[in-house]
C-alpha cells in the first residue's frame, strides 16, 4: 500500500508555536542570554560562562532568601490546607446558603495582590489600623515594621486570608462529588465522624487536594507583591523573599546577569519541587490500583 | 435478629404532602417475622428503596412507626439500629485492604481483636475472597468490590436484620446464581432476618420465603411464591410475576359463568352479579389448546407467533381483540384450527384490578 505523504498539516501548528514562542520561549531565552553574560549598558555584552551561577551558589543572601521562601510555603500550606478542609467539611451540601458562603469566600480571591497588601498594610498599622491599634490597645507589643515575628505573623495571616478560600473551593468540589451511598454505608457500618473523614472523604479528596497543594505551593513560593507592599522586605531583610531580592538585584542594583542567573535557578527550584510532588502522588495512585498494593 | 413491624408507615419526600400522589410510600402495615427471608419486588420507582432506607434508619418516615420486636425504633439513629445494609452499587473503602474493609463494621463497634480476625476469615472463605485478602480494595473490579460490600453486610452476626438493595446488579449472571444461592443457604443456616429488594422476579422467587410486591408506594400482596403464582391479589402481581405474566380478559360475570369474547366459560365459584371493571385472569401455564373439530366449547383463537424456550414454548394467541399467551410443552403439537380452554380451578376474577373472592358452589 502506498501512502501519500503530505506534510502541509504541519502548518496548522504554526499559530501555537508562534504564541508559545512569544509568550514563553523568547522571553525565557533572553533571560538565559543575560545569565551567561555581563553588560555595562550600550547593548555591549561580555561572555562570563557560569560565573554568575558560581557566585549565586556562594551567596548567603540567596540561600537566606531561599530558606525564607521554603519556611513561608511550609507555614502557609500547614495552615491553609487543614483549615480549608475543615471549612469545606462544615459547609452544608446543598441549599441557597451554600451559594452565599461560596461567593463570600471567593471575594478575597478576586482582590488584586497589591490591593491586598495595601489593605493589610493599613489594617495592621499601630496608629490607625484596626488590627494593629486594637492589639496595641490590648497591651500586646505589636509592630510589624519593627519586630521580625510580628512581620511574619502579619504576612502569614494576610496570605491565609487571601488564599484559604481556594483550598475551600477545591475541597468542597471534591466533597460534593462523593456519592451519597458512601455516607449511608458509613452510617450502617457505624463509622465515627473521624473514620468517615479518614476513610471516605480524605481519600476521595486526594485529587483536588493535590491540585490545591500544588497551586498554593507555586503561588506562595513566588510571592512578591503582598509582602513588598506590606513590609517592603523588612524589617532588615527578614521578609525579603527570593522574588523581592530578585527585583532589588535586577532593578535596584541593575545587576542583570546575576539576577538572570537567579531567575533561572528560582524557576528550576519551583519546577523541580512541583514535579517531584506530582510524581510521588501519581505513583502512589498507580501503586495502589495496578499491583493491588499488597501490604 | 428481630421481628420487624411497620405500623401505618408512610413517607413523602416533599415537606408538606397534600394528596396521595405526594407520598413515595402509602400507609403500610406489615410484619416481617424473625428469621424470615423476604423480598421486596417491584418496578423502579415503586418505593422499595425508600422502605428499605426507613427500616435501616437512613430515612426518617413522615408518618407511622417502625418496631424491632416490641421496641419503637422509628427515630433511633442508623448506628444504634444495628442493621446491615448492602447497596446497589459497590461501596468500598479505597485505602483499606479487603480484609480491613470486612473488619471495618466490627472495628467501629469495638469488637474484640481476636473475634474480628476469626469472623473476617469466615467471611473471606464464604465469599471466596481469601486470595485477595491483603489487596487494596481500590484496584478491584466492580463485582469483586460488590462482594466486599456483601461481606461487610454479613460480617456482623448480632444484627437485627440484613437489608439488600438490589445487591447483585453489577455482578455477572453466572456469579449471580452462585451468590444468591450462597446467601440463601447462609440465611437458612444462620436464621437472620433478611430483606432483599429487587425488580427481578427470579431473584425474589429464588431467594425469599415471602415476597412483597410493590407498586406506586403500596404493597399489593405479601405472600409466598406459591400464593403469588396461584392467586395474585392484584392484576399487577399477576402480570409482574411469572414469565410470561398472567393473561387478562375483560369479561362479564353472572353467578358462575364468565363471558369472554362472546364465549361462556364455567367458573368454579359463584360471584353473583359484580359491577365495575371485571377481568378474568389465567396463567399461560393453565391454557390448553385443542383441535376445534374435537372440542366445540373452547375459545376460538388464531396463533400469532411461537417462541421456543427449549423445554417449553410460548404461543402468542389472538381471540377477538384480546391478545394472550399459552405456555406449552415443546412436545405438544399446536392444532391446525385451535380453540383455547382454561383450567377452571386456576381462573381468578378481578374487580377493578383487585381479586374478587367467589362463593364455593354446592
Amino acid at each position: 500500500m502506498n501512502k501519500t505523504w503530505n506534510n502541509k498539516a504541519w502548518w496548522m501548528v504554526v499559530p501555537v508555536v508562534l504564541l508559545v514562542a512569544f509568550s514563553a520561549i523568547i522571553p525565557l531565552m533572553t533571560v538565559v542570554n543575560y545569565a551567561f553574560q555581563d553588560t555595562f549598558g550600550n547593548n555591549e555584552f561580555y561572555w562570563v560562562g557560569i560565573e554568575w551561577f558560581e557566585d549565586l551558589m556562594e551567596s548567603d543572601r540567596f540561600f537566606d532568601a531561599l530558606q525564607r521562601n521554603i519556611l513561608f510555603s511550609c507555614i502557609i500550606l500547614a495552615i491553609e490546607v487543614p483549615l480549608g478542609i475543615m471549612i469545606a467539611l462544615s459547609l452544608p451540601k446543598s441549599g441557597w446558603k451554600v451559594n452565599v458562603y461560596l461567593v463570600l469566600m471567593a471575594l478575597p480571591l478576586l482582590i488584586p495582590w497589591n490591593v491586598v497588601g495595601t489593605i493589610w498594610q493599613v489594617f495592621s498599622r499601630t496608629d490607625i489600623g484596626l488590627l494593629g491599634n486594637t492589639l496595641v490597645s490590648l497591651g500586646f507589643d505589636y509592630n510589624y515594621t519593627r519586630d521580625v515575628l510580628d512581620a511574619w505573623i502579619t504576612i502569614v495571616a494576610m496570605d491565609v486570608w487571601h488564599w484559604t478560600s481556594l483550598v475551600v473551593l477545591l475541597s468542597y468540589s471534591g466533597l460534593v462529588a462523593i456519592p451519597e451511598a458512601y455516607f449511608q454505608a458509613a452510617r450502617i457500618d457505624g463509622a465515627s465522624k473521624w473514620a468517615t473523614f479518614r476513610y471516605i472523604q480524605l481519600p476521595k479528596m486526594r485529587g483536588v487536594l493535590t491540585i490545591a497543594i500544588l497551586l498554593r505551593f507555586m503561588d506562595s513560593f513566588k510571592i512578591y507583591t503582598e509582602p513588598m507592599v506590606l513590609t517592603g522586605g523588612g524589617p532588615g531583610n527578614s521578609t525579603t523573599f527570593m522574588s523581592i531580592d530578585l527585583v532589588k538585584m535586577a532593578i535596584g542594583q541593575f545587576d542583570l546577569g546575576p539576577a538572570a542567573a537567579m531567575s533561572l535557578v528560582y524557576f528550576m527550584i519551583i519546577l523541580l519541587i512541583c514535579y517531584a510532588f506530582f510524581t510521588v502522588v501519581t505513583n502512589m495512585d498507580k501503586a495502589e490500583t495496578k499491583t493491588g498494593g499488597a501490604s | 435478629m428481630a421481628k420487624i413491624v411497620l405500623e401505618n408507615l408512610a413517607h413523602a419526600y416533599g415537606d408538606n404532602p397534600q394528596q396521595e400522589s405526594d407520598y413515595a410510600l402509602k400507609r403500610i402495615n406489615y410484619v416481617w417475622n424473625d428469621g424470615e427471608a423476604c423480598a421486596l419486588l417491584g418496578p423502579s420507582g415503586c418505593g422499595k428503596t425508600t422502605l428499605l432506607n426507613i427500616i435501616s434508619g437512613l430515612l426518617e418516615p413522615s408518618e407511622g412507626r417502625v418496631y424491632f420486636d416490641d421496641t419503637d425504633v422509628t427515630h433511633v439513629p442508623t448506628k444504634d439500629k444495628n442493621i446491615a445494609q448492602v447497596f446497589q452499587f459497590p461501596v468500598v473503602y479505597d485505602t483499606m485492604t479487603v480484609a480491613q474493609n470486612l473488619a471495618f463494621p466490627l472495628v467501629n463497634r469495638g469488637f474484640d481483636q481476636a473475634k474480628i480476625i476469626l469472623r473476617v476469615e469466615e467471611i473471606l472463605d464464604l465469599l471466596d475472597l481469601r486470595h485477595m485478602a491483603n489487596m487494596k480494595a481500590k484496584g478491584l473490579t466492580a463485582d469483586q468490590k460488590q462482594k466486599i460490600s456483601l461481606g461487610r453486610g454479613l460480617v456482623r452476626q448480632d444484627v437485627n436484620a440484613v437489608l439488600f438493595d438490589e445487591p447483585l446488579t453489577v455482578i455477572d449472571p453466572l456469579m449471580k446464581w452462585e451468590l444468591r444461592s450462597q446467601l440463601r443457604a447462609l440465611q437458612k443456616k444462620v436464621g437472620q432476618t433478611m430483606i432483599y429488594v429487587t425488580h427481578d422476579q427470579i431473584e425474589a422467587l429464588t431467594f425469599a420465603d415471602r415476597i412483597a410486591v410493590m407498586l406506586d408506594g403500596a404493597i399489593l400482596q405479601f405472600g409466598t411464591p406459591k400464593e403469588l403464582f396461584e392467586r395474585p391479589s392484584h392484576t399487577f402481581v399477576g402480570y409482574f410475576i411469572g414469565s410470561p405474566g398472567m393473561n387478562f380478559f375483560p369479561c362479564e360475570i353472572k353467578d358462575s359463568t364468565a363471558t369472554v369474547v362472546g364465549q361462556n366459560i364455567d367458573l368454579k365459584d359463584s360471584y353473583g352479579a359484580p359491577i365495575g371493571k371485571l377481568e378474568l385472569g389465567i396463567r399461560p401455564e393453565f391454557v390448553s389448546l385443542h383441535e376445534r373439530a374435537h372440542q366445540s366449547d373452547g375459545l376460538p383463537v388464531v396463533v400469532e407467533s411461537v417462541e421456543h424456550l427449549g423445554r417449553n414454548k410460548i404461543v402468542r394467541l389472538l381471540a377477538g381483540e384480546s391478545k394472550f399467551s399459552a405456555l406449552l410443552s415443546e412436545r405438544t403439537q399446536i392444532p391446525k384450527d385451535p380453540v383455547a380452554q382454561f383450567d377452571a380451578n386456576r381462573i381468578c376474577i378481578y374487580q377493578d384490578s383487585f381479586i374478587l373472592e367467589g362463593e364455593a358452589q354446592p
